[in-house]
């Protein structure tokens, strides 16, 4: 029987997979991808605790839905950030936007 | 009428100076005809009212006891109010008649003495400044107002001895005299914070009453020790030994400055302070002693300098110390008549004889060594004249005017001890030889052939007049109509003349001036010889008892020694926890900002890292924080 | 659907979406990172199926796998001038991730084995978009505005920071 426990490990893989690749990517682009990852991740635990704790209420879904709006606009204000760096800078690798640096 | 209106008005006596002052520092100092006429027209107002103010002593009866009061609050806070105030009883109305009148007379000296000088309007300024700063000093209510003239006094003789500002010897004298003063005083402001602090005022009036209660109770061991410290001011600004190398230094300003300040005025102020304070003094015997045998010291050390000296000035510079030293005497002993008396007699004919050596140097431009003149009573008669009456007043012959105040302290001085006495004696002998020696050398003999004096114009010997007769009769008329029975503390004492002591002194007086006419007018005992019989007395008294001399090696080998170890502390102690402060700062402050590499993503590994030790604390060390969800 | 065959589908989703998530983040090349993305989304879409919550799983299909991933690929081709290969490299101190992401992982799966999940016995709605609409306009009326502006402030801003604003 699958329960709670198992969506929400597969909702703590998703989740340090793409904390993994938020640390480690170079390409702006990659780390926006795994930035998506781990937003999928937090869904899957909402709607994983709507249908296992309050399934007559869905508040979860409702919830998953709102954090679909702002993922969608965080990748395309994050897009558009990224081709304005790429635009001013001419690349979109992390670790050469280091201006803040001593 | 006016001596009403002067009593009432007392206060515009230092404030119109102090308008002149402002008035010419800022505007007029360019224009000089004006500064000077200023200047003049303000000392007169004020010796007018000076002399209204001693009218309306006498008329209405103002007494010692008696004092006419104003106060206005000055500054009032919390436990501490002080006022601004006019305190006149008859000796303050003395000190504001003679101040005003040496000033008065000093000005217009100055008008020939300082014509040309490019500072004239400057130096007309200082001397409202000075004039205006000593009338507040004398009309003080409380020690406060009286410390704040007295270093303002202090600092218009600052400027008045640097007035050549471009002579070094000039400028070094006038921080001589600054610092080694600023040495008392600072004693006398101890002393002054100590009366605060145990009677919880300053004003002269409610110390007066105050102080003998407190004596009743409390014995005098604390009250000596504040009476010493308050003593202290005067020792340093009256030149008494041995804080009195500054006033010989003081020579280097103007000769009419030299007048006015360093022997008239200014310097009798410590005097002033004493016998204005003597409700003080005269409870502690061991404060009276200090003060009489100070006074005695230094009158004997001065005249005994004084024997020496070749320069015209320092001579006169001595022998004010030496008079000084007399006042203190007389303080000392508790004759606070005498000491005032002779104060008075002794700012005229001090003032007279530094304005005839004023008009003897300016004759003869600039000379200054006694035994480079000679011969002058042809060329300079008025000048001569009113030496001649200097010196005789000063030697104590009668009827001139120190006859009578010095016949008052060697018979207080008599009547208090005998050492004392003798020290006074002798000392009024070796004045009378010194300023006679003075005399003789300047004015007879033979004339110097590199000399072409001429005799002073108008304006100069107008002053030599009237001081003159003032040292003639200053000290006859007084004494007829009872100086004793105004100027006085406790009851008046009428103690006539006391022939023998007043015949002694003359006597010694006329014998000194006789010895000085063999030595040095015919020339039948000869100065040099004297002095190769005893060249240790000789050396002695010329280099001054090696004073300076031993202050310069203090000063070199004890602070200086001081100063360097503490330089080497700063150097090396201080200065390297100072920078080795500074440079652990920069080295962290270099190791730290490699940390900031600006890579935001090791900034997230950082983040991270910490949360993982926060979240897995909090599930594992400490369940109980998260409200025991993990039962 | 069978118990056995529920079962089998969530191991098999649940692999498929682990798997692609890996291979984004392990992939070399930028476009089978976005490629794996889209199959990730899928994956986690066909969960949501699973859950029961289908509206949500067609709006993962439809704005995550369609819209984000779409966007994602024209972001790698918009910003990716030479080949691809090696277009997504790893900085250097991946091993301190690893080993960061690893012990977070464990401590968050020690927390939810050791909490008492009060799990409520009822069976999940049988057509739960009725209720998620009705909570959406009653109970979340004004976020669901305010995530409308959102977006299109999301837009707006967009637009003027990839159009660049006129340099004086």
């Amino acid at each position: 029987m699958i329960g709670l426990v198992h969506y929400l490990t597969v909702g703590t893989l998703l989740f340090v997979i793409g904390l993994y690749g938020l640390l480690t990517k170079r390409n702006i682009v990659a780390v926006l991808m795994c930035i998506e990852l781990m937003l999928n991740a937090v869904n899957i635990n909402l709607i994983a605790f709507s249908r296992f704790i309050t399934p007559e209420l869905a508040t979860g879904q409702v919830f998953s839905l709102f954090t679909i709006t702002v993922a969608a606009c965080e990748v395309t204000v994050g897009l558009a950030l990224v081709f304005r760096v790429y635009h001013d800078r001419d690349t979109v690798l992390a670790d050469r936007l280091n201006w803040l640096r001593w | 009428m006016f001596h009403e209106y002067a009593l009432q008005h007392a206060w515009l006596i230092p404030l119109l100076p102090a308008i002149a002052f402002v008035l010419i520092g800022l505007w007029l100092r360019r224009v000089p005809l004006l500064s000077a006429g200023l200047a003049l027209a303000v000392s007169i107002a004020a010796f007018l009212l000076a002399c209204g103010v001693g009218q309306a002593v006498i008329a209405q009866g103002i007494t010692v006891e008696q004092p006419f009061i104003q106060r206005v609050p000055w500054v009032a806070i919390s436990g501490l109010s002080l006022d601004m105030g006019v305190f006149i009883d008859p000796i303050t109305a003395m000190m504001l008649v003679v101040v005003t009148l040496v000033s008065l007379m000093v000005q217009i000296y100055s008008l020939g003495y300082m014509q040309g000088d490019p500072g004239f309007g400057r130096f007309y300024a200082y001397l409202s400044l000075f004039v205006a700063a000593m009338l507040g000093l004398v009309i003080s209510v409380n020690f406060i107002q009286l410390f704040v003239f007295w270093e303002l006094v202090g600092l218009s003789s600052y400027l008045l001895i640097g007035y050549y500002f471009y002579k070094i010897s000039a400028r070094e004298a006038a921080k001589k005299a600054f610092i080694t003063t600023r040495i008392g005083d600072f004693g006398l402001l101890l002393g002054i914070l100590f009366l605060q602090i145990l009677f919880g005022t300053l004003d002269f009036a409610q110390l007066g009453l105050a102080i003998p209660a407190y004596v009743q109770q409390s014995g005098t061991g604390l009250l000596t020790l504040v009476a010493l410290l308050i003593f202290l001011g005067p020792i340093g600004k009256s030149g008494q030994f041995p804080l009195h190398v500054w006033l010989p230094d003081a020579m280097e300003g103007p000769t009419p400055v030299s007048a006015l300040i360093h022997a008239a005025t200014m310097v009798v102020a410590g005097v002033y302070l004493v016998a204005r304070v003597f409700f003080l003094f005269d409870l502690l015997p061991v404060a009276l002693q200090t003060v009489a045998w100070t006074g005695a010291i230094t009158a004997f050390f001065a005249a005994s300098i004084a024997l020496t000296q070749r320069e015209i000035k320092r001579i006169l510079a001595y022998s004010t110390i030496s008079q000084l030293g007399y006042m203190m005497l007389a303080l000392g002993v508790g004759s606070v008549t005498a000491s005032m008396f002779h104060l008075m007699t002794h700012a005229f004919f001090k003032a007279l004889l530094f304005l005839a050596a004023g008009a003897v140097i300016h004759a003869l431009h600039d000379q200054n060594d006694i035994f480079a003149m000679g011969g002058l009573r042809h060329k300079m008669p008025v000048t001569f004249a009113a030496m001649t009456v200097g010196v005789l007043a000063i030697a104590g012959i009668p009827p001139f005017a120190g006859f009578f105040s010095k016949d008052e302290i060697l018979l207080a001085a008599a009547q208090a001890s005998w050492p004392l006495y003798l020290m006074a004696v002798v000392t009024s002998g070796l004045t009378a030889f010194y300023m006679a020696r003075l005399l003789f050398v300047v004015f007879f003999g033979p004339e110097k052939p590199d000399n072409h004096p001429h005799e002073a114009p108008l304006s100069m010997c107008i002053p030599l007049g009237v001081l003159g007769v003032l040292a003639i009769v200053g000290g006859f008329v007084p004494y007829t109509y009872h100086f004793g029975d105004w100027v006085r503390f406790g009851p008046a004492s009428h103690s006539g003349l006391d022939w023998a002591i007043a015949g002694t002194s003359t006597a010694l007086a006329l014998l000194s001036i006789g010895l000085a006419w063999l030595m040095y007018g015919s020339g039948r005992v000869s100065a040099e010889r004297l002095a190769w019989r005893f060249p240790g007395l000789y050396r002695l008294s010329y280099h001054k008892y090696y004073i300076d001399e031993l202050y310069q090696w203090l000063n070199q080998t004890v602070v200086g020694g001081i100063g360097r170890a503490l330089y080497w502390l700063d150097l090396y102690v201080i200065d390297g926890i100072v920078n080795g402060l500074g440079k652990l700062t920069l080295r962290l402050g270099d190791g730290l900002r490699k940390i900031q590499t600006g890579q935001v993503q090791q900034y997230g590994l950082v983040l991270f890292g910490a949360i993982l030790l926060v979240a897995a604390w909090l599930v594992w060390i400490e369940p109980a924080l998260m409200g025991g969800v993990l039962s | 659907m069978s118990e056995s065959a529920s079962t089998l589908a969530f191991y098999l989703l649940a692999a498929i979406t682990v798997v692609s998530a890996v291979g984004v983040v392990k992939s070399h090349n930028l476009v089978h990172s976005a490629l794996l993305l889209a199959l990730c989304f899928i994956g986690v879409s066909g969960l949501y199926v699973l859950l029961q919550a289908e509206f949500i799983a067609a709006v993962q299909l439809l704005i995550y796998s369609g819209a984000v991933a779409v966007l994602l690929v024209l972001g790698v081709m918009l910003t990716q001038r030479s080949s691809m290969a090696d277009s997504n490299p790893a900085n250097d101190w991946s091993r301190w991730a690893l080993l960061i992401c690893g012990l977070l992982a464990v401590v968050i799966l020690s927390v939810v084995a050791a909490t008492p999940w009060h799990g409520s016995i009822a069976a999940a709605l049988e057509n739960s978009i009725p209720v998620v609409a009705r909570a959406l306009l009653t109970d979340y009326m004004v976020a669901f505005e305010t995530a409308a502006v959102l977006l299109l402030a999301a837009m707006v801003g967009a637009i003027v920071l990839a159009k660049g604003v006129e340099e004086e």
